[in-house]
């Protein structure tokens, strides 16, 4: 078969994109497709409708890549794509949309509150921090709506701290949210095709807890798969995850994250096109299934969603 | 080669990892390019308790992604610490390569000797001399780039844990060095006049009170990288003094001294202590090219000796060709008027963004105003991160450094290095007010949210809308 494998963009996690495109194209090498990759730009679109490729791979992250924007242009050049749909991409970037949708249909999700900077500027948002610095307690959470990374996720230890938390996350989006802190494990479940892989635990091993770019760094987090859980409770996660995935449509694959707090699991996000670097968490689940690199690569390429030829088709 | 990595320090990203596969269907008979599929997860484990563990001291990622984004064409790098090479005449270029093709090719293909050719070493007494320095052409060694010489002194003078002074901020390029040695790094802060010496001294005196004793102060005394700013000739007697009494070595940086664009020149702290304990770091980088890589030691013989022998291990030798090219560039005796040239360049582009500042930055930055050099600093309101600020203005398409590359200790959050070498005025103008309306933006909301969140009553209208931020003098 012929992918296309899109990567790299200018998000701000183009390098993981790249890294993760690069194992991909490679993996596809060896199952025997040609895989062209493609650096999103301007003449992307020019580019897909020369190659003819069978099948799109999208391993782009972050905003473009991963919310929707890009599927909805395969979409319309009616071209088969791996992972999550264009409303299912849309929700998961969205951290505040995806947690009323997990709301609505009775996930566990930490508290939050979300403003967009307009809020504060026009609206006295500010105003009222102090009910919801009470309601969430410290410390407190603050992250842009829609980074796909750790990038921009602050802790606030104190009342003071927040102003200065909430400036740096306005720094990666104009719309930051305010999350309950989750103490507890911090686990991600791997969904592939709707099945829930082995769980991994990641352990910071650093002193530092709140050190959040300590936790993507060799060495400086122990990475445990399958998580030292008891069968029940890791059951329960992953029947948990795996109603998450199905809450927010997602369908070939995508990565749960969340906390095992004090009151059971919590669900903070879905990753719909998760990492697949030689580090990321997705690869490790599926190695700990049994599933090597070039046959994970295969299952996503397999569940690449065929569309129905819409209205919109154009000519190619 | 680094592949799609812009480090903050000089060098450029030469490769996007994604832009290798350009051309390679069209070479059918090459065998294809193949990187390693399939390292698991266990692999890395395993590696990863093989690293050595001065490698764990390693940029943050956050600022390693960011940095990836400012290599991209619609991006205005104000990150960069690039001269600008487009100003070298190229056929004068192509006439000396051919020239040594013809005339040396087999030598200049040649290793050289370890401390660099009799011919490079006097061109490099031309170049010392002209900032007023006499070397003995024997106290020399050639290296392979101004870095290159960093690396061979902490490598010849630090033990793990012993302890180093820089400034701070400090070059961000000898951060990574001073780390892989282990040095235990003192920053001594800096002000419009260089490095502080009162609190050096300070420092030296609590250091001796715990029976340490600095292996040596690194100092980038002239158009200082990143701050821009250079030591008054006051404190370098006074540097100097210190290093005699501590019997502590200098390690004298001086890449621009020779790009000055206005003031007297000071002289070099090699001149003013006759070369017994100050270490001088000469390259042509900024003054020819850092392609070819060409910097220097000036040290005493006994230091000078071991330095030649970590070369040895390191390189054996500085590339020949290199070389060769040096000596037919310096033997045409064009030099200094190309100099002369790059110095009204960068003076203008240097006027283009300090102008531009005082346009596009709010009042609550302050920025220094170097006389020479590639670099200057400025630094925000100490609630803005500039790693933080680096993603909001990469959504605006420019860049600059972050401070905190330039602190081992993680400082410098507020502030940012500008080089305006590698941009023109208009691309200067264009970076300095989209980073100019980020800040204010930032500043803007910091306002509003603090104003309202300490539950103060509302300013009064027609009261200083920033009165919740003290503002800082302007320089």
């Amino acid at each position: 078969m012929k992918v296309a494998v899109l990567k790299g963009g200018r998000s701000l996690e183009r390098e993981v994109s790249l890294r993760s495109a690069a194992r991909v194209e490679d993996a596809l090498g060896e199952a025997g497709h040609e895989a062209i990759g493609i650096d999103v730009g301007r003449d992307l679109v020019g580019r897909l409708r020369e190659q003819h490729s069978d099948v799109v791979f999208i391993a782009l992250h972050g905003p473009g890549g991963e919310d929707g924007t890009v599927q909805e242009l395969l979409e319309i050049l009616d071209l088969p794509y791996t992972g999550p749909g264009v409303a299912a991409c849309a929700l998961c970037m969205d951290k505040v949309a995806a947690k009323h949708e997990m709301r609505g249909a009775d996930i566990p999700t930490p508290d939050w509150a979300a403003f967009n900077a307009t809020a504060f500027r026009e609206l006295g948002a500010a105003d009222t921090l102090e009910e919801i610095e009470a309601r969430l307690g410290f410390p407190l959470v603050i992250k842009p709506a829609s980074q796909g990374s750790s990038l921009g996720v602050e802790f606030a230890a104190t009342r003071e701290e927040v102003p200065e938390a909430l400036l740096a996350a306005f720094s990666y989006d104009d719309r930051v949210l305010l999350e309950r802190y989750v103490k507890g494990r911090e686990l991600a479940v791997s969904v592939l095709s709707g099945d829930p892989l082995p769980i991994v635990e990641a352990i910071p091993r650093e002193e530092d807890f709140f050190n959040f770019e300590a936790r993507y760094e060799i060495g400086r987090t122990d990475y445990v798969c399958p998580a030292e859980l008891a069968e029940d409770e890791t059951r329960r996660v992953q029947e948990l995850a795996t109603r998450t995935y199905e809450a927010l449509g997602c369908t070939g694959f995508a990565r749960v994250d969340l906390m095992l707090g004090g009151d059971g699991p919590q669900m903070l996000e879905v990753n719909a096109i998760p990492g697949l670097t030689d580090t990321s968490l997705f690869p490790m689940a599926a190695e700990a299934a049994g599933i090597d690199f070039t046959e994970l690569v295969e299952r996503i390429l397999a569940s690449a969603r065929e569309r129905p030829a819409s209205e919109a088709t154009l000519p190619a | 080669l680094p592949t799609g990595q812009a480090p903050f320090g000089n060098t450029v990203a030469m490769t996007e990892p994604g832009k290798r596969d350009l051309g390679r269907p069209d070479d059918a008979s090459a065998p294809p390019r193949r990187r390693r599929a399939h390292t698991t997860s266990r692999d890395l484990e395993r590696y990863a308790g093989l690293f050595a563990k001065r490698t764990q001291v390693m940029r943050s990622s956050a600022m390693r992604d960011l940095m990836a984004i400012t290599a991209r064409p619609e991006v205005i790098s104000l990150a960069g610490g690039l001269p600008d090479t487009s100003t070298f005449p190229a056929e004068s270029f192509a006439a000396q390569m051919t020239r040594i093709a013809h005339e040396s090719s087999a030598e200049a293909l040649q290793y050289g000797p370890t401390e660099g050719f009799e011919e490079t070493k006097d061109c490099i007494v031309e170049v010392m001399g002209a900032e007023g320095m006499a070397p003995d052409p024997d106290d020399l060694i050639v290296t392979t780039g101004g870095q290159q010489a960093i690396d061979l002194i902490t490598k010849t003078l630090v033990d793990p844990g012993d302890p180093v002074v820089c400034e701070a901020p400090t070059y961000p390029g000898a951060v990574p060095t001073f780390s892989s040695y282990e040095a235990d790094v003192h920053q001594v802060r800096t002000d419009l006049d260089g490095m502080r010496i009162d609190e050096l001294e300070e420092l030296l005196a609590q250091l001796a009170r715990d029976g340490r004793r600095p292996k040596f102060i690194y100092s980038v005394p002239s158009f200082q990288n990143p701050a821009g700013v250079t030591l008054s000739l006051e404190r370098r007697r006074r540097l100097v003094e210190l290093a005699r009494e501590h019997e502590v070595l200098v390690v004298e940086d001086n890449p621009y001294g020779l790009l000055r664009y206005d003031g007297d020149p000071q002289p070099t702290l090699y001149s003013l202590d006759g070369g017994d304990y100050v270490l001088y770091l000469g390259t042509l980088s900024k003054i020819l090219s850092p392609g070819i890589r060409i910097g220097w030691v000036a040290a005493p013989p006994p230091v000078l000796e071991k330095i030649g022998l970590g070369k040895q291990a390191a390189d054996l030798c500085t590339s020949t060709l290199s070389q060769y090219f040096v000596r037919e560039y310096f033997g045409e005796g064009r030099w200094r008027e190309y100099i002369a040239d790059l110095v009204r360049i960068y003076r203008d582009r240097r006027d283009a963004m300090l102008e531009a500042l005082e346009r596009h930055f709010p009042e609550q930055a302050e920025w220094t105003r170097p006389e020479g050099g590639l670099f200057l600093w400025a630094t925000l309101p100490d609630y803005i991160d500039t790693t933080d600020l680096l993603a909001k203005a990469l959504r605006d398409n420019v860049a600059f450094v972050p401070g905190r590359a330039a602190y081992v200790d993680g400082r410098g959050a507020s502030s940012m290095r500008l080089n305006f070498s590698a941009s023109d005025d208009e691309e200067l103008r264009e970076g300095i007010r989209r980073i100019g309306k980020v800040v204010s933006e930032q500043i803007g909301l910091y306002e509003t949210i603090t104003s309202e969140h300490r539950i103060t009553p509302p300013p009064d209208e027609g009261d200083d809308p920033g009165g919740e931020v003290v503002p800082l003098p302007k320089r």
